[in-house]
């Protein structure tokens, strides 16, 4: 090998070629396979740890011999990299391919258009109309509740808050993003309880508002915090007075991250289940409004076709069905939320 | 149009750390007032006194008096927003909204007041980009991102933004640190077609344009770092540069400090 030769200047040094890692990579996963194969260990996942570890420990050894120890950390920590990002990735595209293959058998337009109705669990049938509608009406009360509360709480904090008042709502804000879903949803019970009301789709509402408020705070405050404080003493300075200069000129500055934020907390919060089984307790047939009476919701529907099908394959595939179609809503939310955020974003073309 | 300002006994604060003691001083109308003097000494602090954004500062607070021809700045019942819609401000670093167009950029102020008819907006703009030596150089592109024009650029379009609300004193916080000589000529040209029509302090920390731009000249020191910046003396531009009445402005401006 050409590259290998020890070249006379001292800036230069002998450097592994450029596909050495794939060759690496390639090597250490058949070294792996041939010696679980040899001492009969059946665990793919084992398989792969192996494999990843002969690849960071081969680099760092390949490397020191022919690189040079400098060299050979700086081609460990690549390596290490990759292997993290590929051991976050390998599980996240595995539950897409697996929603996608099992989710696309009877994921069509009658599925969509259609409800439970009288369908039993364990028959083929059905679809997850009302669901769709319940989640969208819940999600979308909720949304409404959430983010002017949450925007002016984040304004207070980032434009207004001084001392002791804005300590203690940064932290409740804290406290409140580590409630427990299923919490949120008991206080809400506890509220239908003392008022002597029944479940409906807005009670739900009311408990993803609460799950979501801290989110769309904390977004929503570290984008504020990015806009330069140059802009609001640049507006301030023309005599615009604050609360404009943060309505037409701060605000719009950060308006592509916070809406970023708030579609991030939509997506958190379209697929809770716990408040939703509570609250809205889940209906097989439609029912379009959210303030009376139980209502269907996705992730709700997804949970009671596991739980109810007595091993029948309809409710399984309707299952998941149903969750592949709850991903894709939320994709579709983070799709609009980032083609907005880039609409919207401060322009600096020419 | 241009008005006085008059300062007496002011002092300013962050916090409890007195900034600057007891500053008294006169500036003229339609003149060019230079501030100068070592970094930290309240020059900035000064400046940003006399239209109210020093209490924009957290713990900012201000004791004394600035009368603007006959009202005091700081007198009770004052709007600190009807302040700075008399004395406007340009900034070290250019700071045009983002998210805004060249034109929106120069109608901000009015705009954003809410006080402005539609049809003469575009005179109002036309006017203030002329003003500010612009208008040749982005007429063709009002509509343009104004964060896409070049450094210079961006500060004109600052100048033109701040005039356009048509100030009566307008304050430049070291208005060509961050630019190129080029620049920094264009924008000193413009100072001087300005001072007909406004009344401009500049704080600047190049002697040569103190000396080049303004008429008087002012120059603060502090005594050590922790004591409050004074005003040790303001003079006419030439007088500071050729015979100054105190031993540390020569010192400072020849050099032997600082």
């Amino acid at each position: 090998m050409s590259t290998l030769v020890q070249h006379p200047s001292s800036l230069q040094g002998a450097r592994l070629p450029k596909w050495s890692p794939w060759a690496i990579a390639v090597g250490s996963v058949a070294v792996s396979i041939g010696l679980c194969v040899a001492t009969g260990i059946e665990s793919k996942i084992q398989w792969g740890l192996i494999a990843a570890l002969l690849f960071v420990f081969g680099t760092y050894f390949i490397a020191a011999g022919v690189e040079g120890k400098r060299q050979a950390k700086d081609r460990i920590a690549t390596s290490m990299v990759w292997v993290a990002f590929i051991i976050a990735v390998v599980p996240l595209a595995s539950l897409v391919w697996e929603t996608v293959k099992r989710g696309s058998k009877v994921l069509d337009g009658y599925f969509l258009s259609h409800s439970m109705g009288v369908v039993s669990d364990t028959e083929p049938g059905g679809g997850i109309y009302a669901a769709i509608i319940g989640t969208l009406e819940q999600v979308g009360i909720a949304t409404l509740i959430a983010v002017p509360i949450g925007v002016l709480t984040a304004i207070y904090l980032v434009e207004y808050g001084r001392g002791h008042l804005a300590r203690a709502v940064t932290f409740f804000v804290d406290v409140m993003t580590g409630i427990p879903s299923i919490v949120a949803g008991l206080f809400i019970l506890s509220l239908l309880l003392i008022f002597d009301m029944s479940f409906s789709g807005f009670a739900g509402a009311l408990a993803l508002a609460i799950l979501m408020m801290p989110v769309v705070v904390r977004s929503t405050e570290e984008m504020l915090k990015l806009v330069p404080n140059e802009l609001r003493e640049a507006s301030l300075a023309l005599g615009v007075p604050k609360w404009r200069t943060i309505l037409k000129v701060v605000l719009p500055t950060a308006l592509g991250g916070i809406t970023t934020g708030v579609m991030l907390a939509v997506a958190r919060i379209a697929g809770e289940t716990a408040p939703v089984l509570l609250l809205v307790f889940g209906n097989p047939f439609i029912n379009n409004n959210p303030f009376e009476g139980a209502q269907a919701s996705l992730p709700l529907y997804i949970y009671q076709q596991y739980a109810n099908s007595a091993g029948s394959e309809a409710a399984y595939d309707r299952a998941w069905a149903a969750a592949l179609t709850l991903i894709a809503f939320v994709m579709i939310l983070n799709l609009a939320a980032r083609g907005i955020a880039r609409w919207k974003s401060p322009k600096t073309g020419r | 149009m241009a008005k006085r300002i008059d300062v007496s006994g002011l002092s300013a604060y962050y916090g409890s750390f007195r900034a600057i003691e007891d500053i008294s001083m006169t500036v003229e109308p339609r003149s060019v007032t230079a501030f100068i003097g070592p970094s930290g000494c309240g020059k900035s602090t000064f400046l940003r006194t006399l239209n109210r954004m020093h209490e924009v500062t957290p713990g900012g607070r201000v004791e004394g008096k600035v009368m603007l021809d006959d009202e005091n700045l700081y007198g009770a019942g004052v709007d600190p927003v009807s302040v700075r819609r008399e004395v406007g401000m340009v900034f070290q670093r250019p700071n045009p909204f983002p998210t805004m167009s060249v034109y929106d950029n120069v109608a901000a102020g009015l705009k954003l007041n809410g006080s402005y008819k539609k049809s003469q907006l575009d005179d109002i703009v036309e006017k203030s980009l002329k003003g500010a030596n612009l208008w040749n150089e982005v007429k063709d592109r009002l509509n343009k991102p104004g964060s896409g024009l070049s450094g210079g650029q961006q500060q004109r379009l600052c100048i033109a933004r701040a005039i356009a609300v048509e100030p009566k004193v307008l304050l430049m916080d070291e208005p060509c640190s961050a630019l190129d000589p080029i620049s920094t000529l264009a924008i000193e040209d413009l100072i001087g077609e300005l001072k007909e029509r406004f009344t401009i302090v500049i704080v600047t920390h190049n002697m040569q344009q103190a000396a080049r731009v303004s008429d008087r000249t002012a120059f603060f020191n502090l005594a050590a770092v922790g004591q409050p910046g004074k005003l040790i003396e303001i003079d006419d531009t030439e007088r500071i540069f050729s015979n100054p009445s105190v031993q540390a402005t020569e010192d400072y401006i020849s050099g032997r400090f600082g």
